[in-house]
């Protein structure tokens, strides 16, 4: 078992290197150049001069390969040096100060989602084709075709501007320092819930579709026939026997979404105001700012294959078949 | 592209032009009962689209920096309401009759953020950081003409020039830095890392900084030792907000004091009286217009008929009224109106297509029997007109154009182009028929970059490789004098030349339409726009909406 874990973990090294070297080079294939964004593309004092310093600083004017070298040198390291952006701050710490606002929304927006999502799916497949199950299917398609900065638009004009109810965007209020200290946790609150609501409504969807289908494959299989026909009251059938091997797929949907907890999402952060990955990602795109665009590939790639590997072997604790397999598969 | 001001602090002050208040703009000039004294205290939220990259904006080059900057520093002169050159850090300044030898007088009671008096020293300290090379500035073209920057005593500065230098006071609006706190870091080179480009920086302007929250927000606070007097408003904060769509929720939900609409948004959907309660329009125009240009280098439009024909062909007022919904002006030339450069009275071309058909016919082409216009050889007239992606403006403009043009028998294709790509593949290269672009233009009429026959490389801003001798001529004679009369003779002729010439088609000047929270008092709109006397704003004591404390 542990073996298996261990040639999986090193068969990931050089798929991570792979990852790194192709982002690299696209990075740096596409056009304009931090030196050049920064001392204004077209403007008349554009400065011949501060470009060629800002290449030289950058190790812009080395050739590919070497930038990679050195960029990999460090990152061995685990530095993930400094910011191009003219505050020149390190990458660690721009990721830093963004991760936790990004962590804590997609987790709440993961836990409402998968809390929502598993009853609606369990409820819509062992009612196939009941009203409930039309319904939801209707929502769920709705969900899956509206796009999330026009719900988004809407909801804040509603909530925001028409009603009053709501803020519209950003995390706290101006006047936060101000208020008591659960004054402070309401305002927060109040902020949280539009953003959590347009980024659930797409992902619930997606996911309680997945519950449904995996639920009803489950429900047809022998064992269940047989627990039913055992006597097992139906919500035992169900929440018991054949709820745990529903969740299995499911699980590693889960695991797979792991590492989109960090990723963030650009839409809905450029759009509620929120300082999170999403919008630190866009902005060192703008910038060219490649110590940073390449410093979160690393960490979102790193985690996507940490998270499939531990699906992986989570799986094959939870289904011996895939254990027997491997050890077929090493002989 | 991007504004062209000589000085990025100047050109930051978005506005310029003919006094603000339009037809359709409240009259905000005061209407304050007398009652409603200037009065201490509230905060003003603005929205920033983009974060902020630093806090010294001398090697900076983002608008959001410069806006924040501006407020934290200041320099020896700035520009009052109607544009001329006034003293900040300096009280009074001499020219020598040769215009080599500027004299300026600093005031005594200026001090830095951290108490430490302001002196000459940190004038000399400021230019030594813009033309060190260590420095990643962009701005230190206007200080190669200098050849010497010397503190005569603490309050007094002898600077002297290698030749004449028209924008030479102008160049002096720069940020002044502190010589005592950032001396090591511009000595080694390592000015961006310095903490005051991250926290605490320390500058002479109207307000402090309190807190700067990456991606979030900038907080300021008045600076009551500022040597204009503290500013009524006690706290700005600038609220980061990456959508525009959102921004003009905000305003509607006054969740921000001031933004700046789009002529659709002005127009159409802030006619409620609910929003005209709550908010003074303003709209002047912007310090940018935009044109069609051609590559010179392509015959066709090399022959000057050709260009007049299609500045015929193309009906101005349509543009600004289908794209800005009437909210700009038309451009005969490079300057402004309004301006003291700006000439009035240069060749016009109005909409004639007739005209435009006896041009064309002149320079030999002429409509065949399908209606295409084609040359003696029978080739049909035909280009590329090519524009970047993200401003819907100039797609529009693209499309009014290729409409125009059609009437002539001209075939026009559009296409739009991912910025960078755009620069790098077709305007670097001179790889492209015909453009709509814009320039954003300086407060000083220098244009020596943009139409000078010597500024056509790949680098270089004359990317339609416009070549004209009496032009390079008047360029040079326009930025090597100090007089303002001489060089107003130049600069009419100049323009003259280019309404003549036609090397690109002048469109229009689009306005700046910001609206501002009706609670705030003391905005004067001016040919200067309204933000150049921000410290003087105020809000009367009972429409205040913040505690400060």
């Amino acid at each position: 078992m542990l073996g298996y874990a261990l040639r999986r973990l090193l068969l990931a090294l050089p798929l991570l290197l792979g990852i790194t070297f192709v982002s690299f080079v696209v990075i740096h294939l596409a056009p304009g150049e931090p030196a050049e964004v920064q001392t204004g593309d077209l403007s008349i004092q554009s400065d011949a001069q501060a470009r060629q310093l800002l290449r030289e600083t950058y190790d812009l004017d080395k050739p590919l390969h070497v930038q990679y070298a050195r960029w990999l040198a460090r990152l061995v390291r685990l530095d993930f040096g400094k910011s191009f952006s003219p505050d020149a701050r390190p990458v660690l710490q721009k990721i830093g100060e963004r991760l936790p606002v990004t962590l804590f929304l997609n987790i709440i927006e993961m836990l409402v989602i998968v809390g929502l999502a598993v009853p609606i799916g369990v409820l819509s497949a062992t009612r196939q084709y009941s009203l409930f199950d039309k319904v939801t299917t209707v929502f769920v398609f709705v969900g899956f075709a509206t796009p999330d900065f026009w719900l988004a638009l809407l909801l804040m004009i509603l909530f925001g501007v028409q009603l009053g109810w709501l803020p519209i965007s950003g995390l706290r209020s101006l006047n936060w320092e101000y208020l008591s200290f659960w004054r402070q946790q309401w305002d927060f609150l109040g902020h949280l819930v539009l953003p959590i609501l347009v980024a659930t409504f797409g992902g619930l969807a997606g996911f309680s579709r997945y519950m449904r289908q995996s639920m009803l494959e489950v429900v047809r299989q022998d064992y269940i026939q047989s627990a039913r026909a055992k006597g097992l009251a139906e919500p035992i059938v169900i929440g018991k026997h054949a709820l745990r091997n529903a969740l299995l797929p499911v699980v590693t949907i889960l695991g797979l979404s792991l590492p989109g907890l960090i990723g963030g999402s650009i839409i809905v952060e450029s759009i509620f105001a929120i300082p999170g990955m999403g919008q630190l990602m866009v902005q060192a795109v703008f910038e060219r700012d490649y110590p940073v665009i390449m410093g979160n590939l690393v960490i979102v790639s790193t985690l996507t294959l940490v998270a499939n590997l531990v699906a992986d072997v989570t799986y094959s604790f939870v289904d011996p078949r895939i254990r027997v397999g491997a050890r077929r598969g090493r002989r | 592209m991007t504004p062209g001001a000589p000085l990025a602090r100047l050109a930051l002050i978005l506005a310029l032009g003919l006094a603000g208040c339009g037809g359709e703009a409240d009259s905000a000039i005061d209407h304050a009962p007398a009652s409603e004294k200037p009065a201490y205290g509230d905060t003003f939220i603005e929205a920033l689209i983009g974060n902020i990259s630093g806090l010294i904006p001398n090697v900076l080059s983002d608008s959001a920096s410069f806006e924040v900057g501006s407020l934290l520093y200041s320099g020896l002169v700035t520009r009052d309401r109607d544009l001329n050159l006034i003293g900040e850090l300096a009280e009074s300044w001499r020219f020598s009759k040769d215009c080599l030898d500027l004299t300026l007088h600093l005031r005594r009671n200026v001090r830095w953020h951290d108490d430490a008096p302001f002196t000459a020293a940190d004038v000399v300290f400021t230019y030594e950081t813009m033309i060190n090379p260590k420095t990643p500035t962009a701005y230190r073209e206007d200080f190669r003409a200098v050849a010497s920057v010397e503190a005569v005593d603490p309050y007094t500065l002898h600077v002297r020039y290698k030749q004449p230098y028209a924008k030479a006071l102008q160049s002096w609006g720069v940020w002044m830095l502190p010589k005592h706190v950032l001396e090591p870091y511009v000595r080694e080179g390592r000015l961006r890392e310095a903490p005051q480009n991250r926290s605490n920086p320390v500058g002479t302007g109207a307000y402090r900084l309190k807190e700067w929250k990456p991606g979030e927000k900038v907080v300021l606070v008045a600076n009551p030792d500022y040597f204009d007097g503290s500013p009524y408003i006690a706290r700005i904060v600038y609220r980061i907000i990456p959508s525009q769509a959102t921004i003009f929720l905000e305003l509607k939900a006054k969740g921000v004091d001031s933004a700046g609409l789009t002529a659709l948004q002005f127009k159409r959907q802030t006619e409620y009286p609910a929003f005209r309660k709550a908010y003074h329009k303003y709209e002047y125009p912007a310090n940018a217009y935009t044109y069609v240009g051609f590559n010179l280098r392509d015959q066709r439009f090399a022959d000057r008929r050709v260009r007049q024909a299609f500045a015929h062909a193309i009906n101005k007022r349509e543009i600004i009224d289908g794209v800005l919904l009437g909210l700009g002006r038309a451009a005969t030339g490079p300057y402004k109106p309004g301006t003291w450069a700006y000439d009035p009275n240069v060749k016009t071309y109005p909409y004639d297509v007739d005209k435009a058909r006896t041009l064309l016919a002149e320079a030999g082409w002429k409509k065949n029997a399908d209606g295409v216009l084609v040359n003696r050889h029978d080739q049909p007239f035909a280009f590329e007109l090519l524009t970047n992606q993200g401003n819907d403006e100039r797609k529009k403009v693209a499309e009014i154009v290729q409409a125009s043009l059609k009437e002539l028998g001209v075939q026009v294709d559009i296409r739009v182009i991912e910025w960078a790509s755009f620069l790098k593949e077709y305007i670097k290269k001179r790889r492209f028929e015909a453009i709509v672009m814009g320039w954003g233009i300086g407060l000083d009429p220098d244009q020596y970059e943009i139409w000078h026959s010597s500024k056509t490389g790949p680098d270089e801003l004359n990317h339609i490789s416009y070549a004209n001798p009496e032009v390079d001529a008047l360029l040079e004679r326009g930025r090597t004098s100090c007089r303002e009369e001489e060089r107003k003779q130049y600069y009419t002729r100049l323009q003259e030349i280019l309404a003549e010439d036609q090397p690109i088609i002048f469109l229009y000047f689009r306005d700046a339409l910001p609206v501002v929270s009706s609670r705030v008092r003391g905005i004067v709109p001016s040919p200067n726009g309204i933000l150049y006397n921000f410290h003087k704003w105020y809000v009367p004591k009972h429409l205040q909406r913040y505690t400060a404390e």
